[in-house]
């Protein structure tokens, strides 16, 4: 694209509209930040202004802090979101490596029936997920939740890895089964590796939507020891609906994680998702 | 896996020894997905067809949804979550896509500077949890805080604030916009990859036979990205008719004022899980999901042998 023109009033029109959309994308994130730190009176008269030594108070922080077990809840995320993404991983990358490696009947329809669940969200078996968690004890566990988002993750992590696993070297692995080589250690040591950054954006797209998800925690894992940060937030909130302090501090506290895994992960994501969408 | 018939390729596999490992590496990921996705859903698929009578569990062939679409008391909710939620869908058709298209297309203009902080920033929303979004517009469209209407003020238009949330004329209108602003990074997103990935030498033909600005957009490149845009299009379809945690966050599972923001997801919660008065029924939560999966399952088959044959493509 190097002859393209570019006039001064073009770049300026485009620069216009990117900070407009720039601002109402950020815009409530950055309100909802400053006035966590204000005191009350500040933030009902001067909800714009940016918090000076006068109105700046943490009394919003401190009830949280105080009355909700954010901690227990921040750990039951961490637990659910680590292990479910280790699990999809693992599994995806061994489902994915079975189908692109190996030639064997029924390997399309294989791949097919793995697929189905890109398309079609897990949520709609809700009614039988409850009784089957029911039946089998699980309902309240976080496990319930484990075994769910490693189901919900699965179907685009083997479709994304198998599409990777295909462009590793054929004469590498051949070269590793002739030193003896099992194929385990082929897929552990030599495969695995290769597709360490497909694995990240795998990582990252199943990782959003488990660390935000609502539906599960409300249905499958409601008791008070296991409530997820965005279940427990959820209703802590509700609970303060009046407690303005309390929301904004409750509010920012959840934006925190997400905001820094994404300011420290943010190239990686975005070139994950351009590069998926290429194909 | 096994019973399929043989082809000549594979019957070279067979003659080899039983390759063991095949089935190590495919049985971890089946079992979990068949037993906690795939068995579930054709579980709940057929609970739709049984109810509860006498206290036992019986067949009751289509009587389920013959309550459903005609029943006195079903009827009118699920009618109206269904009609809300074409009404959801269609904004987000109509809205989040465009903005994500031009999005990407300002995004995409040559040597601009900038680009990746601005491509951060719009993104950033699509990140957060729908109880964060929900409440964080829940503050700022609340008239006892004021700050809508002290920024349409400052654009002049301060006659035209409503509490846009408590009234049923405007609040499922306000709620997807609420969606919309959190979603445009992925069609953004997906459209920029998109655009990213048309080769120099199209535009430059075009720029030689004086083809450029406006036209450009919608001659050259528009047709070599309608593939990225049909794919928004189904991600949105299949996203908005499963929606359900946004309108719980801002509106509550009553999807409130008066049901005027109840969409099937939130209409399934209800019924399936019971809110205050109301019971769990589980077998009428079943055939709702099912109605779901039909009309998802509808969708995605309407893309996949419809739409993305019809679309034309173009190898470089």
């Amino acid at each position: 694209m190097s002859k393209a023109r570019t006039s001064l009033s073009r770049t300026a029109f485009v620069h216009a509209a990117l900070i407009a959309y720039t601002l109402i994308a950020v815009f409530p994130v950055f309100l909802t930040i400053i006035n966590s730190f204000k005191n009350r009176n500040a933030i009902f008269r001067n909800p714009m202004q940016v918090p000076t030594p006068a109105t700046f108070d943490l009394v919003g922080y401190h009830t949280v802090l105080g009355q909700g077990d954010f901690a227990l809840y921040f750990q039951n995320s961490l637990i659910v979101t680590i292990v479910s993404i280790f699990l999809v991983l693992l599994f995806g990358a061994m489902a994915a490596f079975a189908l692109s490696e190996y030639r064997f009947r029924g390997n399309t329809l294989m791949g097919l029936y793995l697929a189905l669940g890109i398309m079609i969200p897990i949520r709609l078996g809700t009614v039988a997920i409850l009784q089957g968690m029911v039946a089998t004890g699980l309902v309240n566990t976080l496990t319930a939740l484990i075994l769910v988002y490693t189901a919900q993750g699965l179907p685009l992590a083997v479709f994304i890895l198998s599409e990777f696993m295909r462009t590793v070297s054929d004469d590498l692995k051949n070269a590793g089964r002739i030193d003896g080589l099992s194929e385990y250690s082929i897929f552990f040591r030599l495969v695995l590796p290769l597709v360490r950054p497909a694995m990240a954006t795998v990582a990252v797209f199943t990782m959003i939507p488990i660390w935000n998800d609502l539906w599960f925690p409300l249905i499958l894992a409601p008791g008070e020891a296991n409530k997820t940060v965005t279940l427990g937030s959820q209703i802590f909130i509700g609970q303060f609906v009046t407690n303005w302090n309390a929301v904004l501090a409750a509010l920012s506290l959840a934006i925190l994680p997400v905001l820094v895994l994404y300011l420290a992960f943010s190239r990686q994501l975005i070139r994950g998702i351009t590069s998926g969408a290429v194909k | 896996m096994t019973d399929a018939t043989v082809s000549e390729a594979e019957l070279e596999a067979v003659r080899r020894p039983r390759r063991w490992h095949i089935a190590v590496f495919l049985l971890p990921a089946l079992v979990v997905y068949s037993a906690v996705m795939i068995l579930p859903l054709f579980e709940t698929l057929r609970l739709s067809l049984f109810n509860t009578v006498d206290g036992q569990s019986t067949f009751v062939g289509l009587a389920n949804f013959k309550t459903l679409f005609g029943d006195a008391r079903w009827a009118s909710d699920f009618w109206n979550a269904l009609k809300n939620n074409f009404i959801f869908f269609a904004i987000h058709m109509l809205v989040q896509n465009p903005i994500g298209i031009a999005l990407a297309a300002l995004l995409s203009v040559p040597k601009l500077r900038g680009a990746a902080f601005y491509r951060t920033a719009i993104f950033l929303p699509t990140l957060l949890s729908f109880v964060i979004v929900g409440f964080i517009w829940k503050l700022i469209l609340s008239p006892i805080w004021g700050v809508s209407p002290y920024l349409m003020d400052v654009v002049g238009l301060k006659s035209l604030f409503a509490p846009w949330l408590g009234r049923p004329g405007s609040a499922l209108i306000a709620v997807s916009l609420i969606s919309v602003w959190q979603y445009v990074g992925i069609p953004m997103m997906l459209i920029y990859a998109a655009l990213l990935s048309i080769p120099e030498e199209v535009i430059e033909a075009a720029e030689c036979d004086g083809v450029t600005g406006w036209a450009q957009f919608f001659k050259i490149k528009l047709p070599l990205i309608l593939p990225a845009i049909g794919i928004i299009s189904i991600l949105t379809f299949v996203g908005n008719f499963n929606a359900f945690d946004l309108v719980y966050t801002v509106q509550g599972a009553l999807a409130g004022p008066d049901g005027s923001t109840d969409i099937l997801g939130t209409l399934l919660y209800r019924t399936f899980f019971g809110f205050q008065l109301q019971l769990g029924d589980r077998s009428m939560g079943a055939t709702i999901a099912t109605v779901m999966f039909l009309i998802i399952l509808a969708g995605v088959s309407l893309y996949l042998f419809v739409i993305q044959r019809r679309i034309r493509r173009y190898q470089f």
